[in-house]
């Protein structure tokens, strides 16, 4: 920090910031143009901050909220191998969710005022998890097709302009592939097994397509983030381009996977050298964002829940690491506060 | 046969209620160490069954009365303070089985060498969290003891004879009794005193004897495997 003497005015000190703070726009624009990362501590437009803290913390919700209908069936895994596949699973959308709620605390956030949101309704979380996961199929559709259109999604954000989030999705990426993967093998095991198997897996890649597709976002030309966030390379392809390579890689596994895409009008297209697929209803989409679809208030409720009913586990956390420090501080302080006195002014445990 | 089945189902039965708590834990890192024990828990009750049988048909199409784990573990979760307690009795009684397991020459020696690494960790997440509700706020410590108070009826089966366990049953059960007196002592909390088992309280699980929730979790745990007969998943 530069110490202002008492001599400048206040309109020189403006002067001097807006002077400095062009020259350290100017680097990041170079840094950016360059495909160089932008750290924590470099000077960055709020706006790009902004963009980026309500993008992580989305992405970091969607983890979350996301262990919900995968957790609806661990306790009715139809095998141990599944179910401990599924337990993994479920724990690394947990970790998912801490990678990435670190990464937003390194644009000056915290995980507390994050979730806050989130519970407030003031953050968004992935629509696609507003959808119920009726079967045991919906499982794997869901590894399939939702962990394959997210990693479609994430795969370029390993290259996005800021570097704790692009690190961060390097290693989300790996293990989402893995996910993708076990999805994929869940259903082939189902579409192979018996008659009613594969109606099961049918079934749930017929309610499940439509909204994967969802799942990039609204057509480019409806996107209202996209141009800015394309220009600082936080995000590298449109949410169309994504969306028809999406369709390009699920056209074969379905095949492979002997289970059939609930779109007759999917075909390959020569002149472009990519799959065309139907019309997308769009209003659906728009009804799940408002908060309409089948398990908005089911998926929040159960958040905020845990949450509030977490509260004492956190508050005795901080409190027993208060007494812990002021014991090693050896300073007597052990005692001086009372466990009413704690608890009257928790603090929330950030272990 | 019968030790097999005991320490399996005791890892299945437990790995199942930890997994309930997927999506409901109170912290996000608890969503991680919750889902890790269960994990390893699995892995343990995966081996010992398979050790004995084929390890699907015996989580999935026995009957609640075949079932040879202690009441313990199958305790619904409760709050957060009694899963902890549950956590503490029980993977303090498993580090000191395993340990001695280990050391032995027995069929569970390779099993125990590898499982008592996981199962110190399960200790110390189970005594560190009893420290902190213990010596936390009020409302904490009220919690975790009445978790400790209400399990402690479950605790006097740990310590019976299984069959094809050979060991030393009175001096794992003083150790267990020092270790988890000193934890509870740390934690500001008391030891409860009723009884350990015996009369009215638990102690037939590893008869197939088991309390009313432990056939609706199974209810739930087998409903689709065996609603699709001889599949496979």
């Amino acid at each position: 920090m530069v110490a202002v003497t008492a001599g400048r005015t206040a309109q020189g000190v403006a002067d001097a910031a807006e002077a400095g703070s062009e020259r350290e726009a100017a680097a990041f624009d170079a840094a950016v143009a360059a495909d160089e990362r932008i750290e924590p501590r470099d000077w960055m437009p709020d706006a790009y901050r902004a963009t980026l803290v309500r993008q992580m913390a989305q992405h970091a919700h969607s983890e979350i909220i996301g262990m919900q209908p995968e957790a609806n069936w661990i306790s009715r895994a139809p095998s141990l191998r599944r179910k401990a596949i599924l337990m993994a699973k479920v724990q690394d959308e947990a970790g998912h969710g801490l990678y990435l709620y670190s990464a937003a605390e390194t644009l000056g956030t915290s995980r507390e005022e994050l979730l806050d949101k989130l519970h407030a309704g003031r953050q968004r979380y992935s629509s696609i998890f507003n959808y119920p996961t009726l079967t045991w199929a919906d499982v794997g559709a869901i590894g399939w097709l939702v962990d394959g259109a997210a990693i479609t999604n994430q795969v370029p954000l390993c290259r996005c302009s800021y570097g704790p989030y692009a690190r961060a999705m390097v290693r989300i990426c790996k293990e989402e592939s893995f996910h993708q993967r076990q999805g994929f093998e869940l259903l082939l095991a189902l579409s192979r097994g018996t008659p009613a198997q594969h109606a099961m897996a049918q079934d749930a890649v017929d309610r499940w397509w439509w909204p994967s597709l969802m799942m990039f976002g609204p057509p480019d030309d409806a996107s209202s983030h996209s141009a800015q966030s394309m220009a600082w390379k936080i995000k590298r392809h449109s949410n169309d381009e994504l969306r028809r390579r999406f369709v390009d890689i699920c056209v074969p596994q379905a095949q492979a996977l002997g289970l059939t895409l609930p779109d007759p009008d999917i075909r390959w297209n020569e002149e472009i050298g990519q799959h065309d697929y139907g019309e997308i209803d769009w209003t659906e989409f728009q009804e799940v964002l408002k908060g309409n679809g089948p398990c908005n208030d089911q998926r929040l409720a159960q958040r905020r829940t845990a949450h509030e009913e977490g509260a004492w586990v956190r508050d005795a956390a901080a409190v027993y690491a208060d007494k812990q420090r002021a014991r090693a501080d050896g300073s007597g302080a052990e005692g001086t506060t009372t466990d009413a006195e704690a608890t009257a002014h928790p603090v929330e445990a950030t272990a | 046969m019968t030790a097999a089945l005991a320490l399996g189902d005791d890892a299945l039965v437990l790995s199942h209620r930890l997994g309930e708590w997927a999506g409901h834990a109170p912290v996000l890192e608890e969503e991680v160490a919750l889902a890790n024990i269960a994990l390893d828990l699995l892995g343990q009750a995966r081996t010992l069954l398979s050790s004995v049988g084929d390890e699907d048909e015996l989580a999935f199409l026995r009957e609640e009365r075949s079932f040879r784990n202690v009441q313990l573990v199958e305790q619904p979760n409760g709050d957060f303070a009694h899963t902890i307690a549950r956590q503490l009795y029980f993977s303090v009684y498993q580090h000191l089985l395993y340990g001695r397991l280990a050391a032995g020459e027995g069929q569970f020696a390779a099993l125990a060498a590898k499982a008592v690494k996981e199962v110190a960790y399960h200790r110390d997440h189970a005594e560190q969290w009893v420290l902190r509700l213990g010596d936390g706020t009020a409302e904490s410590h009220e919690r975790m003891q009445r978790g400790l108070d209400a399990l402690w009826r479950y605790t006097g089966e740990l310590f019976e004879p299984v069959e094809g366990l050979d060991l030393d049953r009175q001096t794992l059960g003083d150790d267990w009794l020092a270790a988890v007196t000193s934890v509870v002592r740390r934690a500001t909390l008391t030891l409860p005193t009723g009884p350990q088992s015996g009369g009215w309280a638990a102690g037939a699980g590893r008869q197939g004897l088991h309390t009313e929730p432990f056939g609706r979790m199974l209810a739930e745990m087998q409903h689709l495997h065996r609603s699709h007969p001889g599949a496979s998943w």
